[in-house]
Order: C-alpha cells, then sequence, then structure tokens
C-alpha cells in the first residue's frame, strides 16, 4: 500500500483514503463548442500514458476531499511529488527509476 | 517401543523431557516438549509423511523447516479446527494434537493412487496443455472422460473442512524505525546493534525460538562461548531492551511499496486448550529501515530415486540431532557437493549413527574436510554419484558410483536407512526480490544475490551469500547499526564453524539407460527429464518451462526446486543461468490462512450494512428485503400466504387506486449552496436552472463529459442559493465526487459549497389519488391545495410538528408527495402517515411496485434502461436538455458524429403478443424470428414486469432506431423459440399525465 502526501494536510497518508483521477493538466476547453470534433476527441479521450514520470491526479476522498496533483513514475510505482491542483507542474527529472 | 530414535542424553538438545501424547494417521506416539510433528515422527522411527501429489510416490520429510515440501499434513483440533497442508516440520508438538496425512486413499502405506506411478507416462511434462489442446474430439472426450475423473482424484493437496472457522483473527497495523526478518545468526547481531541505538525495533522469525542456525549448532564457539550458550546471552540481553518487540512465530511473508511488510503471527497452534483471544494476527508493518536476515535453503541433490523416504537434506538431519535429539536413521550415507555436510556425518557418527559413506560428488574436495572424516573413522569416496535408491517406504540401500570424466562406472550399492543429501546452499533473496530489488546472478559463487537496494532496506548473513558464521555475524551487527543510524562496529571471534565451500545445481551425472525418476520439484512430483522434455518441446524461458512442467508452481513456490530446475533447463538449453532467467518470488513466503487475511470481516462484519430510519417498521411489519448496493430496502411486503407476485400485484393496484406508502430515504441527497449555485448547476445537468423558481422542482439529467447519462434525479431550488439535489440510491457518492471534481479543478472560481445529506433526511413518499387526503391532517404551514402547491413544487413547513420539506413529486405516474424530516423523526412521522393512509386502505409498497409502476410510466432508471452508452436523445429525454445553453458538462459531446447517426438504439416499450409472456430483462431483440448467427441484435430488453395496472406484461428495451419502428413486430429468441413483440412507447400507463396533476 502506497503512503501518499496529501498537499492539502500536509501529510503522508495510506492509498486507502484516496481515489486516482486520471491524467493531470488535461484542462477543459474553455468554449467546447468552438473546439472541432478531432480537438474535443482529443481532449476526451487521448492520454499520454507514459512509461515513467506521469503527471496524474489524485482525491484525498477519504480525508480531506481535495483533489491535487501527482507526478508518479509508472515503471516503479514511486511517487516523487504532490502539488496543489492549479499549480504548475514541478521540475522533475525524467529518468525512470 | 516408543521413541526409539531419540538419542537417549537430550541435554544438549532443545527438547525437554515432558513427554507428550500425540496422534497421526490413527496411531498413538509420544512425542516431547518442544519437538515439532516431523522430529517427534523421526523419533518414533516414522520417516513416511505424505504422498505425492501425482504419482502417489510414498514421501519422507526432506527439511527440517518452512521450505518442507513432502510432509504436508492436516492437523484437526475440533469442529471447523482442520488446517490442511501444514509443514510437519513447523508444526509445534502439544499434548492431545490430532494430525494426518494427506492425498492417499485407503491408507499411508497402501496407497491405491500408487498406480500412477507406473501410468507416469501420461503426467509428463505439459501434461494439462497436451490433454486441453489435443484434437477436439478426442481431446474433450479423453479430458472430460478420462483424465479429469483421475486427476481430481488423485491430484491434490489436503480437503478443507466445511464447517465454519470458530476461531478469531487479529489485524494489526504498526510502525517501528527497524524491522529485522529472520532470527538466525545475522539477525541476533543485527537485533543487538539496533537495540543498542535506542531506535523501535521489531524483531521476527517463524519459529518458536529465535536462534536460526545456533539452536543446533554443537561445535562453533562464538566470543569463547559455546555458540548456543552466546546465543542465550545474546537473547537474554534482547529481552533487556524496552525498545526491541521480539515476535517469535512470526513469518514475515509479504514485502510490498515503501518498506510495507506483512507479518504473520501464529499465536495458537501450539497450544494445546484454544485461548480466549485470536489464533493468528495478521501484522502491516510499515518499517523506515529493513534488515532482510532470512537465511539461506540447503539445496537436494538431483539423483534417481532421491524421492524415498529416508533420503532428505543433510543439515536437517544435523537440526534433528543436535536439536530435538533425534536420529533420522541407524545406519546412514552422506551425498553432498557442499562442505558442510561432513559437519553432519561428524556429529551423526559421535552420536553413535553408523556413516557408511561421504560419497562427495567432489573430485577433490577440501583436505581439511577429509582429515576430519578420517579422523572419525568416516569413509570418503570423490567424485561419487548416485546411480538410484532401493527401498519401498523407506531407503534400504543406494547405489554410489565413481564418475571418471563422463563415465559413471558400476555402481556400489551400500545399504542405509537414510540417505542425507546436500547440493549446497541457496541464499534466500524472497523477500529483497519482493522489495523489488534485482537479483544478480553471481557466476563465480553459482548464486543469485541481492543486487542494489530499491527500498530502505539492506540483508545480512547466508540471504547474502555469507557462510562463515563470523561474517554472518560481523555483517548482521553492520546491518543493525545502519539500519538504525548508529556506528561503532562490534568484533566478533569465531571458532569451530565449519567449511563454507561447495555446491551443485542440476542433475548428478547418471548411468547409461538410467530409468529412474530423479525429482527436482517434490511437491508438485516434477523429474529432470521432465524439464529436458519441456526444453525439447520448445520451451525457452524459464517462465515457459515453469508453466509447461509446474516446477516450482506448489505451495512451497520451490523454494527447494527453482535454482535445480533452472540449471537442468540452461543446461539442456546450453545456455548461461542467467540467460534463462529466473522466475519472480511472489508474496506470500508460506502459505498465509485466509482468516488471517479476512480478520474480523466475516459473517455480520463483512460488508458494512446501511439502514434507513423506517428499516424497522418495515422488519416489524414483515417486509422481505433487497439489497441495494449496501443499503437493506424493503423490497415488498407479503400479508399471509401472499407470495411475492401476488404482494407486488397488489401493492401497484391499491397504489393506483388509493395511495401507497413508500420508503424513500435512501434516495441520494445533495445541498448545492452558495451565491453561484445556480452557475453550477447549468454547469453540472443538461437542464436550464437559471430561471426556475425558488420553490419549484425540475428532472435533472446528468452527463458526463463524453455525453452519456450517468444519473437523474428531481432537483429542486430552495432559495436563490440553494438546491436540494436528489440523485439515484446508488449514485449519490458518484455524483458527488462527480461534482467536487468540476468544482475543483475546472470551474474553481464558482462559489459554490457541496454538502452530502442523504442521511440527514428520512424520506416518506405517499403516491396516489388519496395522497394529499392522507397528509393534509399532518401537514401545517403549507398550503397543499392544487393551484398552491402544483405538481414539482416544494414547500417549506412541518409535518406532524417537524420541520419539514414537502416535494409535490412523482415516480409513479400518480398524485404524489415526497415528504423530507430530520432522520430521527423518520420513523414517527413515518407512523403518523401510515395511521392516516390506514383510513383510506392504503398501502405500503416496497422497491418491486416501485419499480412495476415507474415502468408503467416509462420512467428510466439509470443503470437499468442505461449502460454508459446512452444519450439524453436516446431514451427520448431530448425536452430535459437546455438547447439554449452555451455550455453544460457532455454538452459539446452530443453533437460528436457517433451520437447523432442513424441507427442508434432508442427506448421503446415492447408488448408481447402473448400477454402473459413476461420477457427476459437482458434478451437479445432481433428483426426475424429465426435471425441468421452472426447478425448483430437490434437491442436488448431492459426491464421486463407483469403489469398490474395494464394486465398484460410490458418491457422497456433499447432498439436500433426505436422510434421509426412503432408498430413493427420484432422477436427475442429465447431457448424454447422466438418471442414475437410489438414495438410501442414507452409510456403505458396515462401518457397524457393529467393524474400527476389531479
Amino acid at each position: 500500500m502506497l503512503l501518499i502526501r496529501c498537499p492539502y494536510c500536509e501529510m503522508e497518508r495510506p492509498e486507502l483514503e484516496f481515489r486516482y483521477g486520471g491524467e493531470a493538466h488535461v484542462a477543459r476547453p474553455l468554449d467546447p463548442m468552438a473546439t472541432s470534433d478531432d480537438e474535443w476527441a482529443d481532449y476526451l479521450y487521448f492520454r499520454s500514458n507514459p512509461r515513467g514520470l506521469h503527471a496524474e491526479r489524485w482525491r484525498h476522498i477519504n480525508g480531506c476531499g481535495r483533489f491535487f496533483n501527482a507526478i508518479r513514475d509508472t515503471v516503479s510505482d514511486k511517487i516523487v511529488v504532490t502539488y496543489k491542483a492549479g499549480e504548475a507542474r514541478p521540475a522533475t527529472t525524467g529518468e525512470i527509476a | 517401543m516408543s521413541e526409539s530414535f531419540r538419542i537417549a542424553d537430550t541435554k544438549d538438545s532443545r527438547v525437554s523431557g515432558r513427554p507428550l501424547r500425540f496422534v497421526f494417521d490413527g496411531i498413538a506416539y509420544q512425542g516431547r516438549e518442544g519437538d515439532t510433528l516431523a522430529s517427534a515422527l523421526l523419533a518414533n522411527g516414522v520417516h513416511l509423511m505424505g504422498r505425492s501429489y501425482k504419482y502417489h510416490r510414498p514421501r519422507g520429510v526432506l527439511s527440517a523447516g518452512a521450505e518442507e515440501p513432502n510432509a504436508l499434513v492436516a492437523v484437526t483440533r475440533g469442529p471447523g479446527r482442520m488446517t490442511p497442508n501444514l509443514r510437519a516440520t513447523q508444526v509445534e508438538l502439544f499434548d492431545g494434537l490430532t494430525a494426518s496425512s494427506q492425498n492417499n486413499w485407503p491408507s499411508l502405506a497402501f496407497d491405491a493412487g500408487a498406480i500412477n506411478d507406473l501410468a507416469g507416462k501420461f503426467f509428463s511434462a505439459g501434461f494439462y496443455y497436451k490433454t486441453f489442446m489435443g484434437p477436439k474430439v478426442a481431446g474433450n472426450w479423453l479430458w472430460t472422460k478420462v483424465f479429469e475423473p483421475i486427476v481430481r482424484q488423485a491430484a491434490g493437496l489436503g480437503a478443507r473442512t466445511t464447517e465454519p472457522d470458530p476461531d478469531r483473527y487479529a489485524q494489526f497495523y504498526t510502525h517501528c524505525d527497524v524491522l529485522i526478518c529472520g532470527g538466525g545468526a545475522a539477525g541476533i547481531a543485527a537485533a543487538l546493534a539496533a537495540g543498542k541505538s535506542g531506535k523501535d525495533v521489531i524483531f521476527c522469525d517463524e519459529q518458536a525460538e529465535f536462534g536460526g542456525s545456533l539452536l543446533h549448532e554443537g561445535t562453533a564457539s562464538i566470543d569463547g562461548k559455546p555458540a548456543r550458550d552466546w546465543l542465550a546471552d545474546a537473547l537474554a540481553e534482547l529481552r533487556t531492551f524496552s525498545n526491541v518487540r521480539l515476535m517469535p512465530r512470526t513469518q514475515a511473508f509479504g514485502y510490498y511499496a515503501q518498506n510495507f511488510v506483512a507479518l504473520s503471527e501464529r499465536v495458537a497452534d501450539h497450544l494445546a486448550e484454544a485461548p480466549n483471544g485470536a489464533r493468528e494476527r495478521l501484522w502491516q508493518v510499515r518499517a523506515k529501515e529493513v534488515v532482510i536476515a532470512t537465511g539461506a535453503i540447503e539445496r537436494p541433490l538431483v539423483f534417481p530415486g532421491n524421492d524415498r523416504p529416508g533420503v532428505m537434506l543433510a543439515e536437517a538431519a544435523r537440526i534433528y540431532l543436535n536439536r530435538y535429539g533425534v536420529k533420522v536413521g541407524s545406519r546412514v550415507v552422506i551425498v553432498t557437493a557442499h562442505d558442510s555436510a561432513y559437519r553432519v556425518a561428524l556429529d551423526l557418527a559421535a552420536a553413535g549413527v553408523v556413516v557408511a559413506a561421504i560419497a562427495d560428488t567432489r573430485a577433490n574436495p577440501p583436505v581439511a574436510r577429509l582429515i576430519e572424516a578420517k579422523a572419525a573413522g568416516l569413509r570418503v569416496i570423490p567424485s561419487a554419484t548416485v546411480t538410484d535408491t532401493k527401498g519401498r517406504l523407506r531407503v534400504s540401500g543406494i547405489g554410489i558410483a565413481a564418475v571418471s570424466g563422463v563415465v559413471v562406472d558400476a555402481p556400489e550399492w551400500v545399504a542405509c536407512d537414510a540417505v542425507l543429501m546436500s547440493g549446497g546452499w541457496t541464499p534466500s533473496v524472497h523477500l529483497y526480490s519482493q522489495s523489488r530489488g534485482k537479483v544478480v546472478w553471481h557466476e563465480d559463487r553459482q548464486m543469485f544475490l541481492p543486487g542494489a537496494s530499491v527500498q530502505a532496506e539492506r540483508s545480512a548473513g547466508a540471504c547474502k551469500g555469507s557462510f562463515a558464521l563470523v561474517d554472518i555475524l560481523i555483517e548482521g551487527y553492520r546491518a543493525g547499526e545502519e539500519a538504525s543510524g548508529a556506528s561503532g562496529l562490534r568484533a566478533f571471534a569465531v571458532s569451530g564453524d565449519a567449511g563454507i565451500e561447495g555446491g551443485t545445481m542440476g542433475r548428478l551425472p547418471l548411468l547409461p539407460g538410467s530409468k529412474g525418476k530423479a525429482f527436482v520439484d517434490f511437491q508438485n512430483d516434477v523429474k529432470a527429464d521432465d524439464i529436458e522434455l519441456a526444453v525439447q518441446e520448445g520451451m525457452r524461458s524459464i517462465e515457459h518451462v515453469k508453466r509447461y512442467t509446474t516446477t516450482g508452481m506448489a505451495t512451497d513456490q520451490g523454494k527447494t526446486s527453482n535454482l535445480n530446475a533452472l540449471a537442468i533447463a540452461a543446461g539442456k538449453l546450453g545456455k548461461s543461468i542467467p540467460q534463462v532467467g529466473l522466475t519472480t518470488f511472489r508474496q506470500p513466503y508460506t502459505p498465509v490462512t485466509f482468516g488471517a487475511f479476512a480478520g474480523a470481516n466475516r459473517g455480520d462484519l463483512f460488508d458494512p450494512v446501511r439502514q434507513t430510519p423506517i428499516h424497522s417498521w418495515a422488519e416489524e411489519n414483515g417486509a422481505a428485503f433487497e439489497d441495494v448496493g449496501i443499503w437493506k430496502r424493503a423490497w415488498y411486503f407479503p400479508r399471509q400466504g401472499e407470495d411475492m407476485h401476488a404482494a407486488v400485484k397488489r401493492e401497484c393496484q391499491q397504489a393506483r387506486a388509493s395511495a401507497g406508502i413508500f420508503d424513500a430515504s435512501t434516495l441520494g441527497k445533495i445541498e448545492v449552496v452558495g451565491p453561484d449555485a445556480a452557475a453550477f448547476m447549468e454547469k453540472l445537468y443538461t437542464n436550464p436552472w437559471a430561471k426556475l423558481e425558488p420553490g419549484r422542482c425540475r428532472y435533472g439529467l446528468m452527463l458526463n463529459e463524453a455525453g452519456f447519462v450517468i444519473d437523474d434525479g428531481v432537483i429542486a431550488r430552495m432559495g436563490d442559493d440553494r438546491f436540494h439535489v436528489t440523485t439515484t440510491t446508488g449514485g449519490a457518492p458518484r455524483v458527488l465526487h462527480h461534482m467536487e471534481d468540476y468544482l475543483q479543478t475546472e470551474f474553481p472560481d464558482l462559489k459554490v459549497w457541496l454538502t452530502s445529506t442523504t442521511e440527514q433526511w428520512a424520506v416518506i413518499a405517499v403516491q396516489g389519488p388519496k395522497a394529499r387526503d392522507i397528509i393534509a391532517p399532518l401537514v401545517t404551514g403549507i398550503d397543499l391545495s392544487k393551484d398552491a402547491m402544483p405538481h414539482m413544487s416544494i414547500r417549506e413547513g412541518k409535518v406532524c410538528g417537524v420541520p419539514a420539506r414537502v416535494m409535490r413529486v412523482s415516480f409513479t405516474g400518480e398524485l404524489g408527495y415526497e415528504i423530507n424530516v430530520p432522520a430521527d423523526y423518520g420513523r414517527s412521522v413515518w407512523e403518523a402517515v401510515w395511521a392516516e393512509g390506514r383510513k383510506y386502505n392504503a398501502v405500503a409498497y416496497g422497491t418491486e411496485a416501485m419499480h412495476v409502476m415507474r415502468a408503467e410510466k416509462g420512467y428510466i432508471i439509470v443503470g437499468q434502461e442505461t449502460d454508459g452508452t446512452v444519450t439524453p436523445d436516446d431514451l427520448g429525454l431530448n425536452w430535459a436538455v437546455g438547447k439554449a445553453k452555451k455550455d453544460f458538462v457532455g454538452k459539446r459531446s452530443l453533437i460528436r458524429p457517433d451520437m447523432v447517426v442513424e441507427g442508434r438504439k432508442q427506448l421503446v416499450g415492447l408488448l408481447t403478443d402473448n400477454p402473459a409472456t413476461v420477457l427476459e430483462e437482458g434478451a437479445q431483440i432481433t428483426a426475424a424470428s429465426a435471425a441468421p448467427t452472426r447478425t448483430s441484435a437490434l437491442g436488448h430488453v431492459t426491464s421486463s414486469y407483469e403489469s398490474p395496472a395494464l394486465g398484460r406484461s410490458i418491457a422497456l428495451a433499447l432498439v436500433a432506431d426505436g422510434r421509426k419502428r412503432m408498430g413493427e413486430t420484432l422477436y427475442v429468441p429465447m431457448p424454447g423459440g422466438a418471442i414475437a413483440v410489438k414495438v410501442v412507447g414507452p409510456v403505458f400507463v396515462d401518457p397524457k399525465g393529467d393524474r400527476v396533476n389531479e
């Protein structure tokens, strides 16, 4: 079971308190009706699915309830850093642990 | 004659003099306190403890520890307390223990299944694949008629009990600074170091006693003291540390992410009387640092007849002798590739056991070993191999031959009652590997050893490839210091340690034409020939060889067999061992009971139960309940002599004729509050909300961003800044999560607060033409008249003097109200409504009648009429979509090409030609009565009931282009023939909707 640091509670809590929320920084278009079918399909369905560092959303659903972002290595399953929703993705080395 | 193999002087052994009685396979024996079942049986001269998995060959105990593949027994302690597949080497003896062997019939000594031994060819490598995958007809026939019955009867391990387990199992979470796994020399040294540091230490070992190999070390000295005295002093010192938790009988069985290690503690199995507390404890430990000190496991040698009872691992014989005071035989032959077996020979000879020969596979055993053997008068045969063994239920002789080059000479047969073998030692890298560390092959040492650490752990001692006792102690101490952040290295003086050279893998040289079975995996009955056959038949990776032969796939996970199997496969392939690869080490290290994993989560505690405030009333009034998620909902209220069908019919008819009262408390409820509440609702629901007046309700439809319906419910506007949102019963958490997601991450500027109020409100639905008359006497502060409070409105007032939100809504198509009162008043208000209802002959109805009545009215249920691929238009709910709205979640998707294409499935009603036929929900729908095979269905039945209002069956369905098919006849193919149905509109009762406006 992973320990995940909630950036709002500022403490590590067990994975059971959290829910995964898919890739982070996939912003909803401000005017969806102005997007083309391809652009909209891209927003809906296409994700980067990297081997290595992945920015993803988590929610401390059984805790403070807040959504936040985490950089997780998809190879080692290690969470490198967590940060609040709305903050820019922190600089992390791209190497696979 | 009892305990004839127990040595008279037991002062050196760990076994006390107190005799214990026990029963194995119905025969009473005597053992001693401190024995394991295996040592007690051996003390009585019993080697035969099991039958093998496939061939039912007689098997004796191989080892003295957790790696035991053969001696699997069932221990019975009364009803429900039967534990199968226990290793006799780990079962601690207590007075009155009752155990039995497994996988034999009618008895262990005469086992009819042994016929399989002669039919061995049928059970060769890939047996399962070949019989499953063989020519279709023959293969199926062979499997179902011939092999499966045989295999099911013959193969396998112990049977489980079918009675409930009366024992309790506890689960703990704990934290520590240092976790030390393994209580041998390395672990003890580590614990001494970590203990001195003052850090919080957990020190666990699978055995009843700490000490590992020191417990049977009779020769070596540490710091000038005999090893066992040093051990006793060290343990005494450890017990003085209040910061060290000593956990015996505790197996570290799994190493997970972030130093999360799972331990299984056996609390009660060694006691004659079951205690009041838990039988086992599952510990989930989060350790800052871990020391792995798990030792090494001796490897068997692979030669024909190496599985005969009496053939065992050499060091095991020394353990039984020195620790338990038991001689494993009277005349033994040692076969070894490693120095350590010489110490076994010397100890046995000193105890009066005849050591007939030491057959050393090495051409030049170390001189020191030869001198030791000679001094004890023991014969050493170098360059030796074993051609075969003799004996039926016990080994009686062994053929030893010299090997010159590749030529195996004629064997010399040596009589014996035990063969003690050693192929060297395999470091136990299981926990390290589970920690996601990558083991590294050391060609010079012919070992896989731990590589770089991935987590905060380090290995020490034999599990790291260190076999000299002095190295083990120094390494252990250093590991303990490193893990606890201390420094100040300690020296250890060791004398009398055994040699550490040697080792072999794979099979020993064979006589040409040898036919004997040479076993690699004893528990799964995999022979050296099977592995070679697997390679010959095309398996290249050890992962394939493993699955094809099942080597290493038994409950022991190949602890004694994996390296031999790997070496044989590599040899046959002509590749190096790392090229062939190593199979993955998986948790658990040894089997863990289901009880430990289940803990308290069984019976009533298996799953939480949610009950409404009105639940007790429904119980008292004879309701049958159904599970809806974890809610218990009243399903129907049968009267005397009524079945479900009759009860539901009566409930529906009476509700439409007079009124029905329904507990709707499980409806999800979310209070949406804030200056931007309406703007938020505009985004989250398809409907327009900005202009909805306070006091009015609207049916809300929620989509996901892909445009598919995910929830619905009636939503009331309480004020400019407040909405009372209802959701489906099962959807409440999902809807709140969905709302929070958008509020927090996409529309964070909106000033809105979301609060789940599902359990704050009890909801009493009163539906039917008499609904107003029933509630009117109870309501104060609300004008219930038709004009003052029209359909789809909400008013705040009091019911029975309790503050209430009364909604005028309907899920039946009748005049209806839903009374929301604070949950604590739910039952008393319900009883008051019920008392009024009785005056009008109203009924209480359950979820089944609710379902029937809503289907009669064509109201959908999300999750029944929808499956995550259904749009508002598919459901005919376009009227609920705000066309003028600029944006809402899912809006853009509704104009994607696939969403507007012809041929989408649309909600329709179906009427069977025969009104008595009730369709199966989920049944497929076709255009032709006998649709050709491989044609797609047009859709499927989503809801189907017998309708009391119509006096016939009705169904809802999703059908391709359904709205264009009104009046068409379609077919529902069923096993008894296709059922003809007519496509109709989905609203069967009161299509104009007059009744709700009464």
